[in-house]
């Protein structure tokens, strides 16, 4: 019993445990590359000096150090590390919706640093992004900026210095559509877009109240300290601009209010997310200066997504809007250049304006706009390496750095495969682990990846609960 | 002067059109003799022709090659620049069946009530006005297989021209194939690895034993079908014998328990897809493998069987955390390399299944070569859907479904330029081009 425990434990890890990340060395020299820095257009035959996890140098026939890895990039394709602005990896959780406004819910506390989707999204060229709580609430809960240093501890992760997030959600998630309610249950308020942007109104006026209550305490007026309330402190950052608002949505009309509330109470929304009808109001976006995340296609899958339409980054981008375009899915994430490469088409977004659409633009609704998401001389080195240039269908990442670091490698990937294949065989004839038919029961799969299992294909996209 | 009169014949023609088909959503274009010449045309059944041209008269294609004279009449497109290929086909799709997956059940006819529902065809339910069909039609795919899910045996697909005011109108094979759900073994749930978070994980034997009972009870009805196809023949002869009431479950199964036409297995697992092998060779029947995640790890056998597979699964995340990433990007290539009759499908209800390039494109990122990746899309689907007499390369004889292009077929960057359907040029017009002219310019 016990040594079947151990054992247990023993491929828990070694299913989890991921690819042993190579031995980094603080200089690296990738040579002769087509650079397409997604700030200054395309450079060709140009070399990229990274020290200490920043880009040190970008030019022509630079030298580096001895003991500097160097990296031949003859004929391939160097882009700045993709970024997802709305993404629900690594979370152990995602909504916590049971109330109307969970602001005092924190993405950071759920980090799953072994989720293996971060090394699947690293093999499509993603090194960050913005980790969201679910769109159950009208206010949800505190977002988290990452890195996926996958291998590293959960705290290496989160970008230090990155600005506070919070999720916002408006139509069918927050009024529970699709929810049903059995005798006895009593719906959750709001069931209706008017509903909505009273609990979000509710929300402000109550810590504006809170705020002056510790104003009031502070000048002496009052000598007893309001009790500290941990879902409005949020707030009260929202009200103060310390704390970007993401806020979920697909109708121009609500969305249009959130935006007109946010003027009336003095602060700019950070994100509209998914914003599929927002080529409907793009010069009040543009006036208000709201950025947009949107699926760059999807459509269709429920009602309030019908009138979506692949032309909404070019009309958003002609209105001068900052577009980025994001996932919301594990296995989305993975193909963010094949959708970047579709704005080219639809309307006809020039090539390096479709490129920041994954790379600088989200880095800047994320906030980090001035240390990642470009090639740039003193910018994080997070950097990806392609097979062909990266809006082709045949193109795959051949490297993905991360603050000069390598955590992804295909040569080794596949070097590593037989290897692995050999200890799966291994681990599949141990007796905790019989093979079917021999009478052995399996552990249990943990609930976070069940959905991914088979013929649940598509689901995963803002599937009712996001 | 030449140029500005065939610009205003054009427009003209171009004005007619509007005229007459302007009211419907799904505009069904105009058919004549048309003529794309000085075209880089990719004929996917024979080598390239660099600098070629491609005749279209009465629906079909009548001269495509070198040198090839425009009959006089023809109206010419001029081709420089641009590429011409065969329309696409996806051969796994529930388009026309399924509107608003969520929150509309009303625009729903994809999954019918109960497990047995042989006599549901998706002919009969298509709508022949829904957006997905010129929303997916003007990324160049001019053909899809639409068939019902769920249950045990779902019903019959069709196979359909994305054309058309009436379903006759867009049918090419009215009744293609019978899906069944394959049973699956499932150590969470029941049936079709439903009721995943609840329950407890059952032990693998029990799991196998569900199973094989599932496959027992498929097998029951498929025997039944023939005892009842036999006793309603025997009857025809001789009405003296006892007459058989008309089952129209039963009914339906005839050319399937025949092998006349093809089963559609929806199966994903290497285990479960051996026993749906297993099962077509035991019943005698035409198999098709659709879904078949793992179908590469079963090659020899489906190989041995002739089974074909239409893979859903390049927009799918593998099913093991220690799988190789790319494991199921992967895998057409390997069913290619392993001889495996094949054809590469988005699997989607219907919005996505304009994706179907990039999904042919992403297996020709991870082995499998361009050509191949082309061909999973057009000859091949054609070939498993019995169709490649009329569709999925450029020949003279075949249906004029051809496409266009400023680039490679498959690149997310390349614009669809001009389309035929059956050699009707259709307009380039969705309802994703009205949303956005109604709102490009709002200031």
């Amino acid at each position: 019993m016990r040594r079947s425990f151990v054992l247990f434990v023993a491929i828990a890890m070694l299913a989890t445990v991921p690819l042993v990340v190579p031995a980094q060395s603080s200089e690296t020299l990738i040579r002769n590359a087509t650079v397409l820095t997604a700030s200054r257009g395309t450079l060709e035959n140009t070399d990229i000096l990274i020290r200490d996890g920043k880009i040190s140098r970008i030019g022509r026939n630079l030298s580096a150090g001895s003991g500097a890895r160097v990296i031949d990039a003859t004929g391939k394709f160097v882009t700045p590390g993709i970024l997802d602005a709305h993404s629900h990896l690594m979370l152990n959780a995602i909504n916590e919706g049971s109330l109307s406004v969970t602001s005092m819910t924190r993405i950071r506390d759920v980090l799953n640093p072994t989720d293996i989707g971060v090394y699947r999204a690293l093999a499509g060229g993603v090194t960050g992004a913005l980790l969201l709580h679910g769109s159950a609430n009208a206010i949800g809960g505190q977002s988290s900026s990452v890195k996926f240093k996958y291998g590293k501890p959960v705290e290496d992760f989160v970008i230090a210095g990155a600005p506070e997030g919070i999720k916002f959600a408006m139509g069918e998630n927050p009024k529970r559509s699709s929810q049903t309610f059995t005798g006895g249950q009593t719906p959750r308020y709001p069931r209706t877009r008017m509903g909505t942007l009273e609990v979000m109104r509710d929300a402000f006026e109550r810590a504006r109240d809170y705020r002056q209550a510790w104003a009031d305490y502070r000048s002496k007026k009052t000598r007893v300290p309001p009790r500290r309330d941990i879902e409005l402190e949020p707030v009260v950052e929202i009200l103060e601009g310390r704390r970007i608002v993401h806020a979920h949505g697909y109708r121009s009309d609500e969305h249009l209010n959130l935006l007109h509330m946010a003027e009336e109470f003095g602060f700019k929304i950070g994100t509209l997310q998914h914003g599929l009808e927002a080529y409907k109001f793009a010069p009040e976006i543009a006036k208000h200066g709201a950025g947009v995340s949107i699926f760059v296609d999807s459509w269709s899958y429920k009602l309030e997504a019908y009138d979506s339409i692949p032309y909404n980054a070019y009309i958003l981008w002609k209105n001068g809007v900052n577009v980025s375009i994001n996932s919301d899915s594990n296995e989305r994430i993975r193909r963010l250049n094949l959708d970047a490469a579709k704005v080219m088409k639809y309307g006809g977004v020039p090539e390096q304006d479709a490129l920041k659409m994954i790379t600088l633009n989200p880095a800047i609704q994320m906030g980090i706009g001035n240390r990642t998401g470009s090639i740039d001389q003193g910018k994080d080195a997070d950097i990806v390496i392609w097979s062909e240039h990266p809006f082709s269908p045949y193109a795959h990442a051949e490297i993905t750095m991360i603050d000069g670091e390598v955590y992804f490698d295909r040569a080794q990937d596949r070097s590593r495969q037989a290897e692995l294949r050999r200890e799966r065989e291994e681990l599949e004839k141990l007796e905790v682990n019989r093979a079917p038919g021999s009478g052995g029961t399996p552990p249990r799969i943990p609930a976070e990846r069940v959905e991914d299992d088979l013929g649940e294909h598509h689901g995963e996209i803002d599937g009712g609960h996001r | 002067m030449r140029f500005f009169v065939l610009a205003a014949a054009l427009f003209a023609a171009v004005a007619v059109d509007a005229q007459s088909d302007g009211a419907q959503q799904n505009r069904i274009g105009r058919s004549g003799t048309f003529a794309v010449t000085n075209a880089r045309i990719v004929p996917v059944s024979g080598p390239v022709i660099e600098n070629g041209t491609i005749v279209i008269s009465a629906g079909k294609i009548t001269a495509v090659g070198e040198g090839i004279s425009v009959p006089s009449g023809a109206e010419r497109i001029d081709g420089k620049g641009l590429s011409v290929y065969p329309g696409m086909i996806d051969a796994g799709t529930a388009l026309g069946l399924a509107e608003v997956t969520q929150g509309a059940n009303a625009t729903m006819d994809m999954t019918e009530t109960g497990t047995m529902n042989a006599n549901a065809k998706a002919i009969t339910a298509v709508n022949p006005h829904t957006s997905h069909v010129n929303v997916t039609r003007v990324n160049g795919i001019t053909t899809v297989m639409s068939a019902p899910r769920g249950g045990l045996i779902s019903g019959q697909g069709t196979v359909i021209n994305l054309n058309g005011a009436t379903q006759g109108d867009m049918s090419v094979v009215p009744e293609f194939g019978l899906v069944i759900n394959f049973p699956r073994i499932a150590t969470f749930g029941g049936f079709g690895g439903g009721g995943f978070g609840g329950g407890q994980a059952i032990d693998f034997n029990e799991a196998i034993r569900r199973r094989d009972n599932q496959i027992d009870e498929l097998k029951k009805i498929f025997r039944d079908a023939q005892n009842y196809a036999r006793a309603r023949e025997a009857y025809a002869k001789d009405n003296s014998l006892p007459y058989t009431a008309v089952d129209l479950r039963m009914d339906a199964m005839t050319p399937y328990i025949r092998g006349e036409r093809p089963v559609m297995l929806t199966v994903e697992r290497e285990r479960d897809i051996r026993a749906a092998v297993n099962f077509v060779k035991e019943m005698s029947l035409k198999g098709i493998i659709v879904g078949g995640q793992e179908a590469h790890l079963v090659a020899s056998e489906l190989k041995a069987n002739d089974v074909a597979v239409i893979y859903t699964n390049i927009y799918s995340l593998p099913v093991r955390p220690d799988d190789p990433y790319d494991f199921l990007f992967g895998a057409p290539g390997e069913l290619q390399r392993a001889g495996v009759r094949f054809a590469i499908s988005t699997g989607d209800t219907g919005a996505e299944v304009r994706d179907l390039p990039y999904h042919a494109g992403l297996a020709g990122a991870y082995g499998l070569s361009r050509e191949e990746a082309l061909k999973s899309v057009t000859l091949y689907p054609a070939q498993i859907l019995g169709v490649a007499d009329k569709m999925g390369s450029l020949e003279v004889g075949k249906m004029a479904n051809v496409v266009v292009t400023d680039g490679d077929l498959l690149d997310p960057r390349t614009n669809i330029k001009h389309m035929f359907i059956n050699g009707r040029l259709i307009p380039l017009t969705s309802r994703h081009t009205d949303l956005f002219d109604s709102f490009k310019d709002r200031k």
